[in-house]
């Protein structure tokens, strides 16, 4: 589904990707882990068309998305929780979900929206409230919802534990499940490797913007390199 | 309540509805771009020029208008898919440059067209004043306010209501985000400098039976729209509407109690004031909130 090869990136002079090749096929979920800039999420943001790329060839569904501009990548299906979450902090929870749904038209929006909030009760209880105003651990939750309601195909998750209380990590954990069993195709990046291997079919290990190792979830849960330096085992 | 008061009030709130359009326009663009346009000032007076010529022309003030706002949105559209979209990325002082550039452009522009001379418009409904409790009431002051009471509620609809006018919340509130949920941000941008020329035009064309216009009438509009915009706090609507009225009633009373050489002066100690002493404007800095 995503075929990305010799991938290349940069910020400035600084190289952050040298070389990335990877995939993902209709249907997976694929954990990305890397320490401390690897380049984890300057993968993810080249992937969203947010990061300019260097060099190297990425498409999804069999087209060429190099030259497509962000907008046009979310409305092919490639939708990203950012890291940080980044939700729109001065408008409502209800507003951060209908731009979820930007490039949708038509009433089922409306609909997907009570179907988030039932999915998120938190997020109901607050849908008026400032986006801003909600704890780290909500954020989590409506960023997630706002991706959702784009209909993702290929569902691009940047460190969706990250500063959250186990409880929550937790709670993510399982939303994530979900959405895997329904079928959604999922790129997950974490730093925390354990929660991510364990969900995922297949994995890559990124160290300084390139794949040192790849092979599924169970596999890289037993490698003595991952144990080592992912799982402080 | 002394007449001559009443008199400055009524003349303080309709510059200062003026001042308001202006300040909007300069807190909208910014917020979409982080641009501050001083180039504002050039479509209130393109607005009122366009319209001045129109109806030379013999065209009834019904269509002139609306062509003249018209005209004036593709010249904002004009300047930010030309001028501003491509130096995406520049530094502030950069852009602000720019749109200095831009001033000086249009303003040029308008008197190779128009002319160095001042022009007036007819009022909209004649110009038997009303009397009230002793001061004097322009029907177009009335026009002025109604119109910029109009187009308030108008934005209130377009920003509360409307997905193109959350998408340019969202984007100012966080572009990348924005990005990310599928909104282009260029085109953002475009909108934003339409709808600032927008409000600048319509602006100009009401205020134009009462001060007369010229090419160069842009400049110190333009000036005191920014503070309007600054003293409400840069970014922040609420904010620039009423930095927009203190300024034109500062204005208006300086020139009544004081003497009329003072009026100009006051707009820019205003500035200097707000942004020695309090960069945050009354009302705050949009985007400054933090998760
Ligand atoms: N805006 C930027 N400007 C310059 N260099 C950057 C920028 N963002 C990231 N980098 C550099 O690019 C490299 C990759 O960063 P990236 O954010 O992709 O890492 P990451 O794997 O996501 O790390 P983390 O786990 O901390 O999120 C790092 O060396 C980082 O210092
Ligand atoms: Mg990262």
């Amino acid at each position: 589904m995503l075929i990305i090869a010799d991938l290349t990136s940069h910020y400035g002079r600084v190289r952050a990707l040298s070389g990335i090749t990877l995939s993902v096929n209709e249907g997976e979920t694929v954990a990305l882990i890397g320490a401390n800039g690897a380049g984890k999420s300057t993968l993810l943001r080249a992937i969203s068309g947010v990061q300019e790329v260097s060099g190297g060839k990425m498409s999804f569904q069999g087209t060429d998305i190099r030259t497509k501009a962000p907008q046009e990548r979310v409305g092919l299906g490639i939708v990203q929780v950012p890291e940080g979450r980044q939700v729109f902090a001065s408008l409502s929870v209800e507003d951060n979900l209908r731009l979820g749904a930007y490039r949708r038209r038509g009433p089922s929006v409306a609909a997907d929206i009570v179907r988030m909030m039932e999915l998120f009760p938190v997020l109901h209880a607050r849908r008026h409230q400032a986006a801003g105003h909600l704890s780290g651990g909500q954020q989590q939750m409506l960023a997630l919802a706002r991706a959702l309601m784009a209909h993702p195909r290929l569902l691009l998750l940047d460190e969706p534990s990250m500063g959250l209380s186990p409880a929550l990590v937790w709670a993510v954990y399982q939303a994530i499940a979900d959405l895997k069993r329904q079928g959604t195709t999922i790129l997950l990046v974490e730093q925390n490797a354990h929660a991510a291997l364990s969900l995922a079919d297949r994995g890559y290990v990124i160290e300084t913007g390139a794949v040192v190792l790849t092979g599924t979830g169970a596999e890289l849960l037993k490698d003595d390199r991952v144990r080592a330096a992912y799982l402080g085992l | 309540m002394s007449s001559a008061f009443l008199q400055y009030l009524f003349s303080g709130l309709t510059i200062g509805s003026i001042y308001a359009l202006a300040g909007l326009g300069f807190s909208i663009i910014y917020n979409a771009s982080r641009v501050i346009n001083f180039a504002q000032g050039e479509f209130i007076m393109i607005g009122a020029m366009a319209t001045v010529s129109l109806t030379g022309l013999g065209l009834p003030l019904l269509a002139a208008a609306p062509l003249a706002v018209a005209a004036t949105v593709l010249v904002g559209v004009a300047v930010a898919k030309f001028a501003i979209t491509p130096a995406r990325g520049a530094s502030p002082v950069t852009l602000i440059i720019i749109t200095i550039g831009i001033s000086v452009f249009l303003r040029g522009a308008a008197q190779a067209l128009w002319g160095k001379g001042f022009h007036v418009l007819p009022p909209f409904s004649g110009d038997a004043p009303f009397v009230v409790l002793g001061a004097v009431l322009l029907p177009q002051s009335l026009w002025v306010l109604g119109t910029t009471l109009v187009v308030i509620a108008g934005l209130g609809w377009f920003f509360g209501r409307t997905l193109h006018g959350k998408a340019m919340l969202a984007t100012s509130c966080n572009p990348l985000a924005a990005q990310l949920v599928g909104i282009r941000v260029s085109g953002v941008v475009l909108g934003a400098f339409g709808l600032a020329a927008l409000l600048g035009a319509v602006g100009g064309i009401v205020m134009a039976p009462i001060t007369f216009t010229s090419a160069d009438a842009g400049i110190m509009l333009g000036l005191k729209g920014f503070s309007a915009a600054v003293l409400g706090g840069l970014g922040n609507g609420a904010g620039a509407v009423l930095g927009g009225l203190i300024v034109g009633m500062a204005e208006a009373m300086s020139a009544g109690y004081l003497s009329s050489s003072y009026k100009e002066a006051t707009a820019f100690a205003i500035i200097l004031f707000v942004l020695l002493f309090m960069p945050q404007g009354l009302l705050g800095r949009a985007g400054t909130e933090r998760v």
